[in-house]
């Protein structure tokens, strides 16, 4: 017999599904009591290497009475895409071969040198695209141009202006991409491909004439006086994007990709005027109700998403800027798309190079490991019905019987739309279990949950993955315990954060703040929960601590980063979410081999290095006495080529999960006293608090000092009272404050009184 | 352009104060036409002729007007003195040794003739072709007319076909006593047809005049002179009055062409415009102009002169209507001769004038006047030792600055005064400070936009690739400052169908870029960088371009164009660039794609004759009236190159350009043999020409009178500043003057022009040029100082601005009756007391009644459904921005003979009068007008001259359409070509040589130059109209 968390495991692995209960109550009252809802992370595209490699859908005769199933007796004729049926000699299109489509929407507004390295990206990476793949091309300043693609003699492209947004229709219009009724009577039957041809090329065959556009695009020529920004019509250029495609390649998997050096500042979308003097809007102006331009851009941006999803497009965000460039507003497209969103200072950085090069990752067949225009349908058993998905995923608004009311998430539906998807996109699903009270299930009874996965391999192939999980039924009143030993906190305190995080971006922040807490102090607090005061205290001992991280992942940082975070938090899978919460700290020293050491300023020795993965940042730390021996140049002497060997082990390391990690994180190199290590304390000490001591002293404005050296959290299950409960989420509040912006650190003191003021308004 | 109508300011305002009640038009004057010169007296008599219009247009279709008419063609008489004012020149003999002249004798004779024989004297001038036509079998209609020239008469009283030149004057017995008195009037009674007899009847305006015969002497005893009178100097010539009414026979707008056997006056006998001119000729061609006189009157435009700048502007920069003017406004109400100044700002002077110097005086600018702001100028005189001056426009008294302190020598003159241009010269120009650029910021040179039109028209005609072929080498001839290596001026190409494709040409480019705009509804500009650019740096790319064009829409099916947007792309530019500039726009249709500026067919020929007849001259509303403002806000001048095969409102299509300073040219059905050559000369005289930009003119003018309307190609926010977003050497802005005030005779009328502009080398200047005029309160001074060439330019611009706000019929009207107006308020004011039958006109206006009734017969004007509307409001606009040169050579053509050339002579060949009866059946003739050329080759041509002409042995071997001759080496070839070449070069605008055989069907269009006739679409000849308009004098004098 396995323990649960090697059942949770084998599943997890085999199936890339991870339920916060893998007992199920069986009755819907014992099920709200248990405050985390039955719910499951679905990663649809995990990995599995012993799959069949291809699963097609069956191909099916267009003889209405005949539908039989091609076969290998079937005569094909390649060339011409058609199959012969055997049993009724119709002749059957093959299924058509979806291509591929990647559209560049590339910001000229940025420093040549920046520019230059983006070129270089892009360029490196039409070499990453297959060949049949169709690419176009979208560059924008002040203006927008759509460049067509394959002409000789004189590049063209279709220039629009940067501040008038042009409905599907009119762009079609002014493409020239209408049923050209000129064509017709010339040319045998030009064919209807023919007009979009001009804006989206096979790779191979535009490849030179594409690489050298890129060479030759120049940083947007138009002046910008002192004092202003450029004028940048982002809003504009990814309209026009998703209205190419929407009319060229509707429900074909196509990617948009937007490479932005700023902010949007002009047109529809905009985000910031162009005077320098008014910097873009932080979370104080937000709350203030003085970003001037933000609900306007969200709602551009929002029915972009809209747009681009439901024609099963793609929208990735690229943002290479030092300060915000509106992700905020645009979160939206790389959200509702299953795009992705990344975030960087510079797009002549690794940080932004890498994570591109990692786009186009490829698996053992030489495909892509990226998936386009998914739908995931849910089937469930009787007994329990879908509330709703969390993830990069929009709804279907399929009903069916197996819909929840109760809407959790993007609810009131089985089917959802992930435009993209890749092998680590993780959905959140929330369910309910609907069984009544007085009709129970028989013992050993089952509930079966079915995810049917639809999606467009990148080899153009439409594809279906199934991944059918059953859990037991137990019955709370007799089986508590095995159902609380069932209980997967890794699992619910993601998809816990999952719904904070939803909740978060839908509504106002201190009624989810509000409700967080309550949820915490449910589940915390046994006397309100009879399930999970039966739970094994170790088996929920994270779930505070993980909130607690996920208020600061909710509501700290500029509002971009904030965007930004929730954006991965929302897509990654458990064990990258996990890290993302709960940093990972491993020590080096010459006492033994690493270790993890608790994430904490008591961690740091002197003779320790130590390396933190947060997920967006590694960090590497020399104490102050490794710092001296390396500046001393110790590592380069052979008689002491182990510490050259200690040096070497968390680089080593780092480069490893740097090579793994989508996006690919901020790699810092500090020591003790340098500049960067203020990043390294700010890990720790949103983190490092825990008495209610301690928690009066941050309100009474302590030195920040000391609370960046405290000690470890002791474990949350010896908070049994009330009083204590208050005293930690006091502490949870004070705690989250400091990291409400993240670079550069103001001044903490000033932090922690304000953190104080708001959280005891908010919640005490 | 003056926001005010033609009836809100009509051109005789002076001639009412109670302008504002005039203004009314409609409300006001109850029988007062809209249009008018006039002021109180029209109503008396503008009753009359209308009503008799009326009764002329029922006969009109049943065609017996002619023999009326040719009735009263007898008693025209021509005494064609000069002025005193002129020194009689030397030969004159020679002019009038012609034709004409011989009746000068007879005019001599003693003692005035009674009435009763002047009648029989007219029959007996008659009687000359009468005789003939009578013994001759009756020709065709169409040959009648050369019968005269064809056959010599059988009576010795016929001379008018006396070679030109061999006449000697004494040899005129036309005149002599009548040999059969009543022949003439029975017989025409009898070729009448009774209608005509009717309408003859009934509208005589009062009874038969009682006073002596039209041949009168008045008071003259110099009778010993055979042939030149020397009467009163202002009196150009005599004209016998009409004895009896002609129903019908002015205006006959529609009286047919075809008509029995006429009978003829002897035309030689009636004011000629080719006389006047080669008068003028003989006596001031060669000579120098000097203009150090006030109201010194210039030689015609005509007259080939030179000009020596010594304090007034040079004619070719200013022409007025009169260079003396009335000193009140009850005068200048009285004569209703316009008061007007045509100012060409930019005119070419030929090589052998002076340029105009340029004064700098560094950063404190020009010199003005405090308080009127004129500039420094000859006119302002210097006081108190020098150190200040009083300023000649309006009298205030000016400190002078102390960089341009300068002593005064005994004369009271500055001592300085032959180093300063501006106080010696009548034109200069000046360098402009940063006060006088936009922004203050000094102009970028300006650009030239070339836009071209890809629909499938222009794709299929071949123009695309000529146009893309003959920019790369004209491109290098582009207009450049007096001594600069290069042109300064940038350039950059669209081209467009439905939608814009602008082209980065930046020389650092491989191959150019191509940006496609299809926002026609807000149009902008896609890119700053590389669109306008130096050709000489950006040649390679801009080959590439051009070679690129034709090919890249070789395939194309649009058909559908754009326009209004084309040229908000091209403000656009010039906005992005700040700079001014030219668009070179060659469209091939009516603009019909969805955008702003679409058009449509809104051609009706059923407005025509009716008070709707001016909406087809009226352009379309609204969006071309804010395109117009915004091009010359931002110095963007449209010159308009048209392909159209059918109508493409031009009214409308045209607005731009002639708001702002530009051209349109049309070639109708273009094909690329026959108008290619035409087209590419248009395009090439058009780049190269000399040209200001953003230009704003101002006219000042001294105490007592002041500038009140403006005609050009101009846009008028105020009612002061002239605005020009540019302005060429061709460009004539026409200025009316009012009176303030009384002018002293004394101080005379001065006026200053200044043209602040952007010249092509980019650097802002101010272009002042000076005049000085008499003044005088005696209208004999006036008439005698009168410019009939400058009125006729006055007259046609506002007559064509009137239409678009009258009925043309009012219009027409108005125009007869100033004729008669003027020539009236002469003959009661000025002339010695004479017969009322006599027709006295002003020897400075002597040929006025040919221009005009010439100007009458102009597309425009005359209201005829077999004229396109567009040919129409072409011309209408075209002759808004002419110059006095343009419009003298447009309403009376020169028509040159030339079977008898003399190959080897030198001088150019005299031009004949336009008439059917100066042709021959032998002979070979070049008419042009500045817009048209034709070679006309008759019927009878020796078979010589069409061999040496055209490499063929006859006529009838001659093909289809030549739009050249062949390069043939011989003599009479060799001449003919230079002198069509000649004027090719001449000519503001390229013509298009037209090959006619006489009696072929192309032959009618050649037939409505010939201006002295009756109008092919309506209107009198020049006979019929001189009479009409003595009746109409006489009706005033009454």
């Amino acid at each position: 017999m396995t323990t649960f968390p090697e059942y949770i495991a084998q599943n997890e692995e085999r199936d890339g599904v991870r339920f916060s209960w893998n007992v199920w109550p069986s009755s819907r009252l014992e099920a709200t009591r248990m405050v985390v809802p039955v719910a499951a992370l679905f990663t649809p595209l995990k990995e599995r290497t012993d799959l069949p490699p291809i699963q097609y859908e069956p191909v099916l005769c267009s003889r209405a009475t005949c539908r039989a199933v091609l076969n290998p007796l079937c005569q094909v004729d390649y060339r011409a895409k058609l199959w012969a049926c055997n049993f009724c000699y119709q002749r059957n299109q093959r299924g058509p071969q979806m291509p591929l489509v990647f559209l560049y929407v590339v910001d000229t507004c940025m420093e040549d040198e920046d520019l230059q390295a983006l070129k270089e990206s892009l360029q490196m990476s039409l070499s990453l695209l297959p060949p049949t793949a169709l690419v176009g091309l979208i560059t924008f300043g002040r203006m927008v141009q759509v460049h067509e693609l394959g002409c000789e003699g004189i590049s063209k492209s279709y220039v629009f202006r940067g501040t008038k947004d042009l409905n599907a229709k009119q762009l079609q219009e002014m493409l020239g991409l209408t049923k050209p009724s000129a064509a017709q009577g010339r040319g045998p039957q030009a064919a209807p491909q023919q007009s979009f041809n001009r804006f989206l090329q096979p790779v191979q065959k535009i490849d030179m004439n594409l690489t050298d556009l890129l060479g030759e695009l120049q940083r947007d020529p138009w002046p910008v006086t002192q004092g202003k920004r450029p004028l940048r019509s982002l809003g504009v250029a990814m309209s026009i994007a998703v209205g190419l495609l929407e009319c060229t390649f509707p429900n074909t998997g196509a990617r948009i990709m937007t490479f932005i050096g700023g902010p949007a500042t002009q047109g529809p979308g905009m985000v910031v005027g162009d005077e320098l003097k008014t910097p873009i809007r932080s979370w104080h102006d937000i709350e203030k109700d003085n970003a001037k331009f933000m609900k306007k851009a969200t709602k551009h941006y929002e029915s972009l998403a809209n747009r681009a999803s439901s024609n099963g497009h793609i929208i990735d965000i690229y943002a290479c800027a030092l300060d915000q460039t509106g992700l905020l507003e645009m979160k939206c497209c790389t959200n509702y798309t299953g795009g992705y969103m990344v975030m960087a200072d510079s797009f002549n950085t690794s940080l932004f190079k890498q994570t591109f090069q990692r786009v186009f990752t490829k698996d053992v067949q030489g495909s892509f490991k990226m998936a386009f225009a998914a739908t995931l349908e849910i089937k469930t058993s009787r007994e329990i019905k879908v509330s709703g998905a969390i993830g990069p995923c929009v709804s279907l608004n399929a009903k069916g019987p197996c819909v929840s009311e109760n809407e959790i998430g993007t609810g009131g539906t089985c089917q959802w739309k992930v435009c993209g998807l890749d092998p680590s996109t993780t959905l959140a699903l929330y369910f309910e279990v609907v069984n009544q009270h007085n009709a129970p299930i028989p013992q050993g009874g089952r509930g079966a949950i079915q995810f049917v996965t639809q999606y467009q391999h990148s080899s153009g192939q439409r594809r279906i993955r199934v991944t059918t999980t059953a859990r037991n039924w137990a019955d709370a009143q007799t089986q508590i315990q095995s159902i609380a030993a069932s209980f997967d906190q890794e699992a619910a305190a993601i998809l816990m954060a999952r719904l904070a995080v939803y909740r978060a971006e839908t509504e106002e922040g201190p009624d989810v703040l509000r409700w967080l807490d309550r949820q915490l102090i449910r589940l915390v607090g046994e006397h309100t929960c009879r399930v999970s005061a039966t739970i094994d205290p170790n088996r929920k001992q994270l779930i505070p601590v993980f909130v607690f991280s996920v208020r600061s992942l909710v509501f700290n940082n500029s509002p971009d980063e904030s965007s930004y975070y929730r954006h991965h938090f929302n897509r990654q899978d458990l064990t990258q979410a996990l890290i993302m919460i709960q940093p990972v700290l491993y020590a080096y020293s010459f006492n033994g081999p690493p270790e993890p050491v608790l994430l904490d300023s008591s961690s740091i020795l002197p003779d320790r290095i130590l390396l933190m993965d947060t997920f967006f940042q590694i960090l590497i730390y020399h104490g102050e006495t490794v710092a001296q021996w390396r500046k001393a140049g110790y590592q380069d002497m052979p008689e002491y080529e182990n510490f050259k060997h200690l040096l070497q082990a968390p680089v080593d390391d780092a480069q490893e999960l740097l090579h793994t990690r989508f996006p690919m994180p901020r790699y810092i190199d500090t020591e003790h006293g340098g500049s960067q290590v203020r990043l390294y304390l700010h890990h720790l000490r949103s983190r490092g608090v825990t008495s209610a001591q301690r928690q009066c002293d941050i309100i009474n404005n302590f030195p920040v000092q000391t609370l960046l050296f405290a000690p470890v959290p002791t474990p949350i299950h010896t908070c049994r009272h009330d009083q204590q409960v208050k005293s930690f989420l006091l502490l949870l509040f004070s705690g989250s404050l400091p990291a409400l912006q993240s670079e550069p650190l103001p001044d903490p003191q000033q932090h922690v009184h304000l953190g104080a003021g708001k959280t005891l308004t908010c919640n005490l | 352009m003056s926001q005010q109508g033609y009836v809100a300011a009509p051109p005789y305002s002076q001639a009412q104060p109670g302008m504002g009640a005039y203004q009314g038009g409609f409300g006001s004057g109850p029988t007062q036409p809209l249009y008018g010169h006039y002021g109180g007296p029209p109503q008396a008599f503008s009753a009359p002729p209308a009503g008799m219009m009326k009764s002329s247009v029922a006969p009109a279709a049943s065609m017996p007007l002619s023999p009326g008419s040719s009735q009263y063609n007898p008693n025209v008489q021509q005494n064609g003195s000069h002025p005193q004012s002129y020194p009689a020149p030397p030969a004159v003999s020679a002019p009038y040794g012609q034709p004409p002249h011989s009746l000068y004798n007879s005019m001599a004779s003693p003692g005035p003739p009674p009435t009763q024989q002047l009648t029989n004297q007219m029959s007996s001038m008659n009687l000359g072709s009468h005789v003939q036509g009578l013994q001759s079998p009756p020709p065709p209609a169409s040959s009648v007319v050369q019968q005269p020239f064809q056959t010599p008469p059988p009576s010795t009283m016929a001379p008018p076909q006396m070679p030109p030149g061999l006449q000697s004057p004494h040899m005129s017995p036309l005149m002599s006593p009548p040999q059969s008195p009543p022949a003439s009037m029975p017989m025409a009674s009898q070729s009448m047809a009774g209608t005509s007899m009717a309408g003859m009847g009934r509208p005589f305006p009062g009874p038969p005049p009682p006073g002596p015969g039209g041949f009168q002497q008045p008071g003259l005893g110099s009778a010993g002179q055979p042939g030149y009178p020397q009467q009163a100097g202002q009196f150009g010539g005599y004209m016998a009055g009409p004895q009896q009414n002609m129903p019908g026979a002015f205006p006959g707008a529609q009286s047919a062409m075809a008509g029995p056997p006429q009978k003829k006056l002897d035309p030689d006998s009636i004011p000629s415009i080719t006389h006047v001119i080669e008068d003028d000729q003989v006596k001031q061609g060669g000579q120098v102009f000097t203009t150090n006189i006030r109201g010194q009157v210039p030689p015609l435009v005509t007259t080939d002169f030179t000009v020596t700048d010594q304090g007034n502007a040079s004619p070719r920069f200013i022409r007025c209507t009169t260079y003396s003017l009335p000193c009140t406004a009850d005068l200048a109400k009285q004569c209703q001769v316009p008061l007007a100044a045509i100012i060409k700002p930019f005119a070419s002077l030929p090589k052998n004038e002076t340029p105009l110097y340029v004064v700098n005086h560094g950063d404190t600018g020009p010199v003005r006047c405090n308080r009127c702001k004129a500039y420094m100028c000859p006119y302002m005189q210097f006081i108190d030792g020098g150190r200040r001056y009083q300023c000649g426009f309006c009298n205030c008294v000016n400190e002078v600055p102390v960089f341009y302190f300068q002593h005064l020598d005994h004369m009271g003159r500055r001592v300085d005064f032959y180093e300063r241009p501006e106080l010696s010269l009548g034109s200069y120009e000046f360098v402009a400070t940063l006060d006088y650029c936009k922004n203050n910021k000094p102009p970028n040179p300006p650009a030239y936009i070339f836009m071209i039109d890809v629909s499938y028209n222009n794709i299929k005609s071949g123009l695309v690739k000529l146009i893309c072929d003959e920019l790369k080498t004209l491109l290098e001839k582009l207009p450049r400052e007096e001594g600069m290596e290069t042109s300064a001026i940038k350039v950059g190409f669209v081209t467009y169908n439905k939608v814009l494709h602008f082209y980065n040409v930046k020389s650092a480019l491989a191959q150019p870029q191509m940006m496609v705009v299809s926002d026609t509804a807000e149009m902008f500009v896609p890119l700053l960088d590389g669109f306008l650019v130096n050709y000489q740096d950006s040649r390679a790319v801009i080959y590439n371009l051009l070679d690129q064009i034709p090919d890249m829409f070789a395939d194309t099916a649009e058909s559908e164009t754009v326009f209004a947007p084309v040229i908000q792309a091209g403000v656009e530019a010039f906005k992005a660039a700040e700079c001014s500039g030219k668009l070179f726009i060659f469209q091939s249709s009516m603009p019909t794609a969805e955008a702003p500026g679409k058009l449509k067919n809104r051609d009706d020929k059923k407005l025509v004759n009716t008070d709707k007849e001016k909406t087809l001259f009226q352009p379309q509303k609204g969006v071309y009236e804010q395109l117009s403002k915004d091009c010359v806000a931002s110095g963007c001048c449209v010159d308009l190159f048209l392909f159209p095969s059918q109508y493409t409102d031009i009214a409308t299509m045209a607005d731009v350009p002639s708001h702002t300073g530009g051209s349109v040219y049309k070639y109708s059905n273009f094909q690329i043999e026959t108008d290619g050559e035409h087209f590419l000369r248009d395009l090439r005289k058009d780049v190269q020409k000399s040209i200001g930009f953003d230009a704003i003119m101002r006219v000042r003018t001294s105490t007592g009178f002041r500038a009140t309307d403006f005609f050009g190609g101009i846009y008028m926010n105020n009612t002061t500043d002239v605005e020009m977003a540019a302005v060429d050497c061709d460009n004539g802005v026409t200025v009316e003057f009012k009176h303030d005030d009384t002018l002293s005779e004394e101080s005379g009328a001065l006026m200053q022009c200044a043209l602040l502009y952007t010249t092509i080398g980019g650097q802002r200047r101010l272009r002042i040029h000076n005049l000085s005029l008499n003044c005088s309160s005696q209208l004999s001074e006036l008439y005698k100082s009168c410019e009939t060439d400058s009125l006729i330019n006055f007259f046609a611009k506002s007559a064509y601005r009137a239409i678009l706000n009258q009925p043309l019929k009012n219009v027409r009207e108005i125009l007869v009756n100033q004729t008669a107006h003027m020539l009236a308020c002469y003959r009661k004011n000025c002339a010695s007391p004479s017969a009322a039958s006599q027709l006295i006109l002003p020897d400075a206006m002597k040929v006025f009644p040919v221009y005009m009734n010439s100007l009458m017969k102009t597309a425009p004007l005359v209201g005829s459904t077999e004229l396109s509307t567009d040919d129409r409001a072409h011309q209408r606009l075209s002759v808004m921005a002419m110059g006095v040169e343009d419009t003298q050579l447009l309403l009376y053509p020169r028509l040159i003979p030339l079977h008898n050339i003399d190959v080897n002579s030198e001088k150019p060949a005299t031009p004949v009068r336009c008439s059917e009866e100066r042709l021959t059946d032998s002979g070979i003739f070049l008419l042009e007008n500045g817009q048209s050329m034709f070679l006309w080759l008759g019927q009878a041509s020796s078979p010589d001259l069409i061999q040496s002409l055209f490499n063929l042995p006859s006529l009838a071997h001659l093909q289809g359409h030549m739009c050249a001759l062949p390069e043939l080496d011989n003599p009479l070839s060799r001449k003919v070509r230079s002198i069509i070449s000649g004027l090719l070069e001449k000519r503001s605008n390229s013509m298009k040589l037209q090959i006619v055989r006489q009696k072929d069907k192309p032959e009618m269009l050649f037939r409505q130059f010939l201006v002295e006739d009756k109008g092919l679409h309506g209107g009198a000849s020049y006979m019929d109209f001189l009479c009409y308009v003595h009746r109409e004098i006489r009706q005033l004098l009454t």
